[in-house]
């Protein structure tokens, strides 16, 4: 009993560190990025259990600040390939579990 | 009444004759009558009007018979007209008889015709009261224009058209921004693995910081200087190249200078006997150096195309500051070192081994060394300020060999009188007070101590390095050992006047030269008080040099501005060339065997160095023998001058009388040799 109870309290102790937003892969520039990645966190937990309003929100507030068509991908698992413009992309997880990609192509 | 006929056929009346009016009137009245009915039947009273014309009955009676026509009375009835072709005038017979009494243009306007359309139309429009449209625009349109009747007096309609410019079409295209692709999976087990290695990087950091935590600012300002570095390295790349550019711009220029110097032998030196000459090469001058002499000249032993040339001053009342520069034969227009000095350059010298190092004597009797691979222009040493440096100008300096505890050290000679010797340590000079010149007898006692002998030139022996000769201003020169500081080991009176220059014979170990103000060139044997040779040149002579090929050729100059050579092995009592090199009036000071190459550099007093090349006459060297190798030749060179000497000697002591034993070896030698 001890055990599993441990063991769960283990678990959420590792889903509490690994929650951090954790960038994957990008090629943004240093301030680009780092707004970015606030506003990709700020999104996900503002609507952290739909998805598609949150990418909605990042999709809009992208285009707004940094320029029209912008793409936002949320989601646990999949996977993706796509053609970006150069210094446009973030890849970043966060939660322990959600994976954003966010591009630009017009 | 009688009846009056009227037949009207025109409604025109004829003229009326006087009883038609007079009728006329009459009728008038009777119409008036008769037309306002039967009820003026009673006033039958008779009004004759005024101008009536009183006729008779009988003319009243008269029946006069019109007639009327069908012609127009006012139409003419003699119309003639010219005829060209008969040549006469011809009456024309039908004349128009036609006469409009009156003209009225009717408003009719036809039912089917366009206006009459039009007018049915506009009827129309305004009967339904303008609401309906009518499919035919054009009637509209040409109602509407009906409407805008413009004033046709006062009216007038103008235009024009102004210039437009040519359109033209300009099309663009923007490069898109550039694209990537991207690709990558998003899975649990991926996000998972990823934040493990996060967390692993970030422990590791950790440790590493708290120890490199101190380095950090050090590591910034290293940046700093790295990046200011890099800047100036594109500078100093460049410089590289520029002077290389510089060297064969200059090598271009002086092409047939340069030919010369590598290969050019004078080929009349065959036919000229013994005598030989001097081919003017580069002139080396620098325009900052124009009011500044000559005063010592060095050729640097490592790079053998490098000299320095000291400049200041001979002049006791002309002293200024000075220059020490250095030049190479690669670039005759410009130095390639320049160092200001305070004062005039009396002398310089450039270590034997490490020829970065020069050292310098100045006018204001300060000792200064400089490094040359260092970018400052301060010298590294200068007794400028430290106890001991000379009081008077320094006359010489010459490099020793390095001193046991492998410090530099060097000489110098002064117009104090005083030998002092410099040694590098570390940051500052140190000096060793030698010997002091002797004081010649000509002195009073009690002014021993305040008049100072002059040095003037010194010279160290090539082998035995601690055996030197000193020359002074009274014109003798004292040998002296360093070994010995309170006296010197022998002394000769060379000459009248300033020893200017005295030198050991680079090869044979006894023999030296001297040169002074009195217009001798003399050279001796360390072991006889007199001299073995004695020239006399027309001027005082400033310096003369042995050559480093041959142990019997010198050179001498002198203040007229000519280069004296001389080679014993030929000719012993003149000089094979004497060539005046300079313009007039310039002095030369200076003289210097390049080690390698056959040309000498010689410095006059307005600052300029003239190069020469020795022509092959003055160059020979002796028939050596087959099979002789080349580390013989100084010994040849011994040889060649111990035979001179000799045949000298011989001469002397046929006039002296010696009868020591070392003498008679000497001349059983001789004889052996005659």
């Amino acid at each position: 009993m001890a055990e599993t109870v441990d063991g769960k309290k283990e678990d959420a102790d590792y889903k509490r560190l690994q929650s951090f937003p954790l960038i994957r892969h990008t090629d943004m520039p240093e301030e680009m990025r780092v707004e970015t990645m606030e506003l990709c966190v700020t999104a996900c937990e503002k609507f952290a259990s739909n998805n598609e309003s949150a990418a909605k929100m990042i999709k809009e507030s992208m285009d707004k600040k940094f320029g029209s068509s912008w793409h936002v991908v949320i989601g646990e698992g999949f996977g993706f390939e796509v053609s970006h413009e150069v210094k446009n992309l973030l890849y970043m997880f966060f939660g322990g579990s959600l994976a954003v990609c966010v591009w630009k192509c017009s | 009444m009688t009846a009056i006929t009227l037949y009207i056929f025109s409604l025109k009346m004829q003229a009326p004759n006087v009883n038609s009016h007079q009728k006329a009137a009459v009728a008038k009245e009777e119409g008036l009558d008769t037309a306002e009915g039967e009820e003026w039947m009673q006033g039958k009273t008779l009004v004759k009007p005024p101008d009536q014309l009183d006729l008779t009955e009988a003319e009243l009676n008269e029946e006069i018979t019109r007639v009327l026509k069908a012609s127009n009375p006012n139409a003419p009835q003699n119309v003639v007209r010219y005829s060209f072709k008969e040549g006469c005038y011809k009456p024309i017979v039908f004349v128009d008889q036609m006469a409009i009494h009156f003209e009225l243009e009717g408003n009719l306007v036809h039912k089917e015709s366009d206006e009459g359309r039009r007018l049915m139309a506009k009827q129309a429009e305004v009967d339904d009261g303008g609401g309906v449209e009518r499919p035919d625009n054009v009637a509209i349109k040409a109602a509407k224009r009906e409407q805008k009747l413009t004033n046709q007096f006062n009216f007038n309609e103008r235009a024009s058209q102004t210039l437009n410019n040519t359109p033209r079409d300009i099309s663009c295209q923007t490069e898109p921004p550039p694209r990537a692709n991207f690709s990558a999976t998003a899975n649990q087990w991926e996000i998972y693995d990823f934040y493990v290695e996060e967390l692993q990087r970030r422990e590791k950091s950790k440790e590493k910081h708290e120890g490199q935590f101190l380095n950090k600012e050090e590591d910034k300002s290293k940046k700093k200087m790295i990046q200011a570095e890099t800047q100036n390295d594109d500078i100093s790349q460049l410089a590289k190249a520029v002077k290389i550019i510089e060297r064969m711009v200059n090598q271009n220029i002086f092409d047939d200078v340069a030919q010369d110097f590598m290969y050019f032998e004078d080929a009349s030196d065959e036919f000229r006997g013994e005598k030989g000459t001097l081919l003017p090469l580069w002139t080396f001058q620098y325009d900052k150096a124009k009011s500044l002499s000559v005063t010592a000249l060095c050729w640097n032993h490592k790079y053998n195309d490098l000299f320095a040339v000291g400049l200041g001053s001979h002049e006791f009342t002309q002293q200024g500051g000075g220059m020490l520069l250095f030049y190479t034969l690669k670039n005759p227009s410009y130095p390639e070192f320049i160092f200001n000095t305070a004062s005039g350059v009396m002398c310089l010298d450039i270590h034997e081994h490490l020829s970065y190092l020069v050292a310098v004597g100045l006018y204001d009797g300060c000792v200064a060394v400089y490094n040359l691979k260092k970018k400052t222009d301060q010298p590294i040493y200068n007794s400028r300020a430290s106890s001991g440096k000379h009081t008077s100008a320094v006359m010489q300096v010459k490099w020793q060999k390095d001193d046991l505890d492998s410090n530099h050290n060097f000489i110098s000679v002064s117009a104090d009188g005083r030998l002092v010797s410099w040694t590098l340590v570390k940051h500052e000079l140190v000096f060793t007070e030698i010997i002091k010149l002797p004081v010649i007898d000509t002195i009073p006692d009690d002014l021993k101590d305040v008049i100072p002998t002059v040095g003037t030139s010194l010279d160290f022996h090539k082998q035995k390095d601690y055996s030197f000769l000193v020359g002074t201003e009274h014109g003798k020169i004292h040998k002296g050992s360093k070994y010995y500081s309170s006296k010197f080991l022998e002394k000769y009176d060379a000459h009248f006047m300033n020893v200017t220059r005295v030198k050991w014979n680079p090869f044979h170990p006894d023999v030296f030269i001297s040169c002074g103000w009195d217009w001798m060139v003399k050279i001796w044997d360390q072991t006889m008080k007199s001299p073995v040779f004695t020239f006399e040149l027309k001027t005082s002579v400033t310096d003369v040099a042995w050559a480093p090929y041959s142990s019997t050729v010198f050179a001498a100059v002198t203040t007229d501005g000519k280069v004296h050579v001389f080679d014993l092995n030929i000719n012993k009592y003149e000089a094979l060339c004497q060539q005046k090199v300079v313009s007039k009036k310039t002095k030369l000071f200076n003289i210097e065997f390049n080690p390698v190459h056959p040309i000498i550099i010689v410095g006059d007093d307005r600052g300029h160095v003239t190069s020469l090349k020795l022509s092959p006459n003055l160059r020979k060297k002796p028939k050596e023998k087959k099979g002789q190798d080349l580390p013989k030749g100084p010994e040849v060179e011994i040889a060649k001058m111990e035979q001179l000497l000799s045949s000298m000697r011989y001469s002397d002591w046929a006039f002296t009388k010696h009868g020591s034993s070392s003498e008679a070896i000497c001349l059983l030698t001789l004889i052996c040799f005659f």
